[in-house]
């Protein structure tokens, strides 16, 4: 197992640049999440760390050796693909030896190890079938067995639960997951669910346009959003947002919406005379008729637990979640109450957060 | 994955459609019967008017067709020994006898070498070009591929003189090898792009896996990819075979002596004693089985699915 280091990666394809420039670092038996909507670069990242591409520019060190340049086969790396790709003329057993095969292991070695991996993956029973009737589940299953068999240095996986019904994802992943714990096996995982990242997830890249938008724990990247993009990628309903005009200093503690003065954590960077967005999730907004900032209440959306409120107000929609029993009625103008410790602040201009003292310590400089 | 319905078609129709696969099938089969049947007749029979249905078998066309016969005179004939053989027997019928083996043999086995040859190399090259057409980042890769195409363009006989004097001056006129090189040299476009067809249709994460497996590029392709393409190789073997094995034109051109395949040879048997249907017959009934037995070989792999449920779209 090893740290990955991923150094100003960089790939080109023709004109069009998929990633630009990435750096971040997948630490040893990491669950690491590479999370964006399709086309942003995640999956081509992912196959730069395999070695299924070249980079353009830029290092990948595992264990400190750079391996950017290698090829696939000398990279000591095992993947998992959406479609799973199992060898269609082989049956189970043959697949999951395939990769010991190719090591010139020893035939009684070869089969003790498929049988223990069988093991592992609840699939014994289904060794000696082809790999043509398999349900999705144990197609998966063969293919982490082909994964996992020969102790790799990293996994790769990309979007592994992409094929299988909506029902069933949810058992896999954290079958998956227990997999990860057990063999502590560092595993770069390629996912556009962001629920997925946040459920399985020890420390998530979200990308976007080929460009690293941000790298952190799934609650750091979901409490204090470094961008305007993750801010609204993260979360459902997602983070709203509220473009105002105004100045902040160094030092502020609120800032003002039209006439009405909303506490915020401290800042510690000043934004002078721009647009601004002030970024709440909806589950720090409450209802409460004595609050100065008002909106139009125009529907909700019953979750069971809790409901969905949407809003009108001055600055756009505003979403609140609400507790289910809470009873409302479209049309009323109520006010809205922000916890001032959860709020983020962003430069309208560049997208990217305000440095406060509620984000201070996520931003890695 | 989503299953087409499919509605179950009437009785009428299905008996329609019966109807007319018989009909096509008698069609098409019975200038081979009428073949195998005449191979089987004797001389008389052969040209006899209405044709008979029912007659003796005969194996007289296939003695002929592998005897050059001569006659003899009366005297010498009647001092003859009695026949050794079945077919001395058959022969001396005739009034005539066996005076060594024909050029049949040969000229069946240059064309075995000389289709199954140029289908073997066509297929290979045609298999790593068709792979690397749909892998790598070919620079100009429409333009070459139309290029390929285009060489098919035109019938082949049009280059026919250019190509009979560039042989002359190689030494490639009546060889194997030159043969062998011409018709893989007009298969080798359509190999390549059937080929590629069936290539491309090959998901290339098989070979990704492959190669994140510890395997080599031409590992994975040996391993993974050409049993994949195990269905589009046969189908376009069986096609650059059936052109190999019937091509007249050039053979007739280009050969004589050494390498003459059966196509042209076939018919020079008329000449020999009279219009010997029979032995020519006799000759196409033989010149027909190699490509069945291909054909037939290789069925499992035309009828059979490629990639049947191991990727799921």
């Amino acid at each position: 197992m090893a740290d990955i280091v991923i150094h100003n990666l960089r790939k080109e394809f023709g004109a069009f640049t998929a990633v630009q420039g990435s750096s971040f670092t997948i630490r040893d038996g990491e669950f690491f999440m590479l999370l964006g909507p399709s086309g942003c670069g995640k999956t081509t990242t992912l196959r730069m760390i395999a070695g299924l591409e070249l980079p353009t520019s830029g290092e990948i060190l595992m264990d400190g050796e750079d391996v950017s340049q290698r090829p696939a086969s000398q990279r000591d790396i095992a993947m998992v693909f959406q479609m799973f790709a199992l060898y269609p003329h082989m049956n189970v057993r043959r697949n999951i030896s395939y990769p010991l095969v190719s090591q010139g292991v020893p035939r009684a070695q070869v089969q003790a190890k498929v049988a223990e991996v069988a093991r592992i993956l609840g699939i014994t029973d289904i060794l000696d079938k082809p790999v043509g009737g398999l349900s999705g589940g144990d197609r998966q299953r063969v293919a982490l067995g082909r994964a996992i068999v020969r102790n790799p240095k990293a996994f790769m996986m990309d979007e592994p639960l992409g094929a299988l019904d909506a029902e069933f994802r949810e058992h896999m992943a954290e079958e998956l997951r227990a997999l990860h714990d057990r063999m502590g096996a560092t595993t770069v995982y390629v996912t556009h669910d962001q629920l997925e990242a946040m459920q399985m997830g020890d420390k998530i890249v979200v990308m976007n346009h080929g460009v690293v938008e941000q790298f952190g724990t799934p609650q750091d990247i979901y409490d204090h959003p470094a961008t305007l993009f993750v801010a609204d990628f993260i979360g459902s309903p997602s983070m709203n947002v509220l473009p105002f005009q105004g100045a902040v200093r160094a030092g502020d503690r609120s800032v003002t919406l039209g006439t009405v003065t909303l506490a915020t954590p401290e800042l510690q960077q000043e934004a002078g005379g721009r647009d601004l967005v002030l970024g709440v999730r909806p589950e720090h907004v409450t209802l409460a008729d004595d609050a100065p900032y008002r909106g139009r209440i125009l529907a909700s959306e019953y979750l069971g637990t809790s409901q969905i409120i949407t809003l009108d107000t001055a600055h756009g929609v505003v979403k609140a979640r609400a507790p289910s029993g809470q009873v409302v009625r479209s049309g009323d103008t109520v006010g809205l109450a922000f916890r001032a410790e959860t709020l983020s602040l962003f430069d309208g201009g560049t997208g990217r957060a305000l440095r406060t003292s509620a984000n201070a310590g996520v931003f890695h400089g | 994955m989503s299953a087409y319905s499919v509605t179950e078609p009437s009785r009428a129709s299905k008996s329609i459609a019966a109807v007319l696969v018989v009909v096509y099938a008698i069609i098409t089969l019975l200038p081979l019967l009428w073949i195998i049947s005449t191979g089987f007749k004797s001389g008389p029979d052969s040209i006899s008017y209405p044709p008979k249905v029912l007659f003796e078998p005969s194996l007289e066309g296939y003695v002929n067709l592998f005897t050059t016969r001569t006659r003899i005179g009366a005297e010498q004939f009647a001092a003859l020994p009695p026949p050794e053989t079945w077919y001395d027997e058959i022969v001396r019928q005739s009034g005539t006898v066996i005076a060594g083996p024909s050029r049949f043999g040969e000229r069946f086995m240059n064309s075995v070498i000389i289709g199954f040859g140029s289908t073997a190399l066509s297929i290979f090259l045609g298999t790593l070009a068709a792979y690397a057409f749909s892998r790598f980042k070919v620079p100009l890769k429409d333009d070459l591929l139309f290029f390929i195409l285009s060489t098919r363009m035109m019938p082949p006989i049009a280059v026919a003189i250019p190509i009979y004097l560039m042989y002359r001056e190689l030494g490639l006129s009546d060889t194997h090898l030159g043969m062998i090189l011409l018709y893989t040299a007009v298969n080798i476009s359509l190999a390549v792009w059937l080929l590629k067809g069936f290539i491309d249709e090959i998901p290339r994460e098989y070979e990704e896996a492959a190669l994140i497996d510890g395997y080599t590029r031409f590992q994975a392709f040996r391993k993974v990819v050409l049993p994949q393409a195990a269905t589009g190789i046969a189908s376009t073997a069986i096609f650059c075979l059936i052109f190999a094995w019937n091509e007249y034109a050039f053979a007739v051109l280009l050969t004589s002596g050494k390498a003459q395949t059966a196509p042209p040879f076939i018919p020079t048997i008329i000449g020999v004693g009279g219009q010997d249907w029979p032995a020519v017959a006799a000759g196409a009934t033989l010149f027909l089985l190699p490509v069945m037995i291909f054909t037939i070989l290789l069925r499992k792999h035309l009828l059979r699915g490629i990639t049947f449920g191991a990727v799921r779209k």
